[in-house]
């Protein structure tokens, strides 16, 4: 093991490794995990000049406040987040996203906050000394599987990085992070299970993200959407996206560490463009849902993936 | 033997096999399932079997609902549904410590401790499926003198390897985690063992599973 490593001073809110995902294990009832917001996790990786398997750290919140021991490396921080940089010499530098920068032996960073947002991503050249659990590198503390034992980051814990010698290069883009206005939605497979006015409801009124969210799921609050059939199916498969309505008629939009399978009606389906964005709502944030139709759905994932790519290409 | 197809979300395809809630239609889905799983179709991200629905869920960007879907409708099918099929006996402490529910449902079923547990025992149960927390399996189907509903407001916390059962379903709780099952005793076994990459889960869909009663001396004994 190499001798370099951060320590943790102050562990963050919910500060995990995570990568692109668990894939093929849904069967025996583990969910994809993975970055909550991918493109700010690619962008991260291509700045630092890690492949996309290498994970970052992700927090939440409030992130991590962490010690550099004993060598030097090239870092970056995306999403919209306040971090500062204490150097060994108590200078104080304030942090700027979307920019390498170099950590050496007794400087700390301090990730404040994320601002109007709630993930970030930390990303170091190289990563980190971390096992893969079945070809991932995503922390699932529901089933406590992945690196650091399926947990959450916890208080002068080490964390160990690869040394990896390189020069360091100054790499920045410029990315806004876009907020959403409105979820753009497909029919859910029980969508006629509601009343009239119960859909009408959903695609007409504000609901109100609540403090009931996490990497889990996202528990809406707004106007009651009545079901007029069964408010209990039998358990069938869930994705990343599905928001499913129980008896009390508030809305559960499953995100990364769903549970695999569920029971609820699945009144409507977050199109996979807008999960970036849906993820980043903070708790009181007001949304409104969309109806689109399924190629149409299609098309705003490709220009989503151009978007990506072209953000991508602009890191040299 | 699909009864229909449809999409979920725009990354996933929803194969309905009928309102049947029977072996018959979930062995369907098991062999969907083990022959998707074999043939490693590209863009495929997980298979999601369940009692008679399967989920494909797939990278859009690597291929889309209408090619999948085609591609499950032309599937040639090797008839190899239950070949690895298990039968395991689970061991269960029903001490009061544990059976939390069991005062609670000689009154709804008006039926006698010994009778309730006699009738639960007495079965051979099989897996439909495994899911919602790592290994947990749902199994059935109960005898139909001690079905009855979940829990009207749901436990925060189950502990681990409790036993639940509920409509003519059984499951077994894998991790402590929030559930509405009637719960009626524990088992010492780790039903999901992270430690073994290849096999986690010990019970998987299409085994067949049978309970038996063990004192509490030798539930604390058992992993020792």
């Amino acid at each position: 093991m190499s001798k370099n490593y951060f320590e943790i001073l102050r562990p963050g809110i919910n500060s995990t490794f995570q990568d692109l995902g668990r894939f093929n294990q849904h069967h025996i009832g583990i969910p994809m995990s993975g970055a909550m917001d991918k493109r700010n996790y690619l962008i991260g990786n291509k700045l630092v000049g890690n492949n996309n398997n290498i994970s970052a750290i992700e927090f939440a919140y409030q992130g991590p406040l962490l010690k550099l021991q004993s060598t030097k490396v090239i870092c970056a921080v995306t999403g919209n987040v306040n971090f500062k940089i204490l150097r060994a010499n108590s200078k104080i530098e304030e942090g700027e996203c979307y920019k390498t920068f170099e950590l050496n032996a007794g400087d700390q960073i301090d990730v404040i906050s994320t601002n109007k947002s709630v993930y970030g991503y930390f990303f170091i050249n190289g990563g980190f000394e971390i096992e893969s659990f079945w070809k991932s590198f995503s922390i699932n503390t529901m089933a406590q599987i992945g690196p650091n034992d399926g947990t959450k980051f916890s208080l002068n814990q080490k964390l160990f990085i690869k040394n990896k010698e390189s020069k360091f290069h100054k790499k920045r883009i410029e990315y806004l992070n876009s907020k959403i206005e409105f979820i753009r939605v497909l029919r859910g497979t029980n969508f006629n299970y509601f009343s009239e006015e119960g859909t009408n409801n959903f695609f007409n009124k504000e609901f109100t993200v609540s403090k009931l969210t996490d990497r889990m799921g996202m528990r809406i609050e707004g106007p009651k959407i009545e079901n007029i059939v069964e408010t209990n199916i039998k358990s069938e498969g869930l994705i990343k996206g599905v928001i499913q309505v129980p008896g009390d008629g508030n809305p559960i939009i499953m995100l990364s560490d769903y549970g695999t399978v569920g029971g609820y009606p699945k009144i409507a389906v977050v199109i996979s463009a807008d999960h970036d964005r849906l993820t980043q709502l903070t708790p009181g944030s007001k949304i409104k849902f969309k109806l689109v139709e399924l190629n149409e759905a299609e098309n705003l994932y490709k220009l989503y993936e151009i978007e990506t790519k072209n953000i991508l290409n602009q890191i040299r | 033997m699909i009864k229909n197809i449809t999409n979920l979300g725009d990354a996933a395809v929803y194969c309905d096999f009928g309102n049947q809630i029977d072996q018959e239609t979930n062995l369907n889905v098991i062999k969907y399932f083990k022959n998707l799983k074999e043939l490693k179709i590209e863009g495929i991200t997980n298979l999601t079997p369940s009692y008679n629905k399967l989920i494909v869920s797939f990278e859009p960007s690597v291929t889309n609902y209408e090619k999948l879907k085609n591609k499950i409708i032309d599937l040639k099918l090797h008839n190899k549904e239950n070949q690895n099929s298990k039968l395991i006996k689970i061991p269960i402490c029903i001490d009061e410590e544990f059976s939390l529910d069991i005062k609670r449902l000689t009154k709804e079923l008006k039926m006698k401790y010994d009778q309730i547990y006699n009738s639960f025992f007495d079965k051979e149960y099989y897996c439909y499926m495994t899911g919602f927390i790592a290994g947990m399996p749902f199994l059935g189907d109960t005898r139909e003198n001690i079905r009855l509903n979940r829990l009207e407001t749901p436990r925060v916390k189950v502990p681990k390897g409790s036993i639940g059962i509920t409509e003519q379903f059984c499951n077994i709780y894998t991790y402590e985690s929030p559930g509405g099952w009637n719960i009626i005793g524990n088992t010492p076994v780790k039903i999901f063992d992270k430690s073994n990459q290849e096999n986690p889960a010990l019970i998987n869909p299409g085994d067949r599973v049978t309970f038996y009663k063990i004192s509490k001396q030798e539930y604390q004994k058992y992993n020792e």
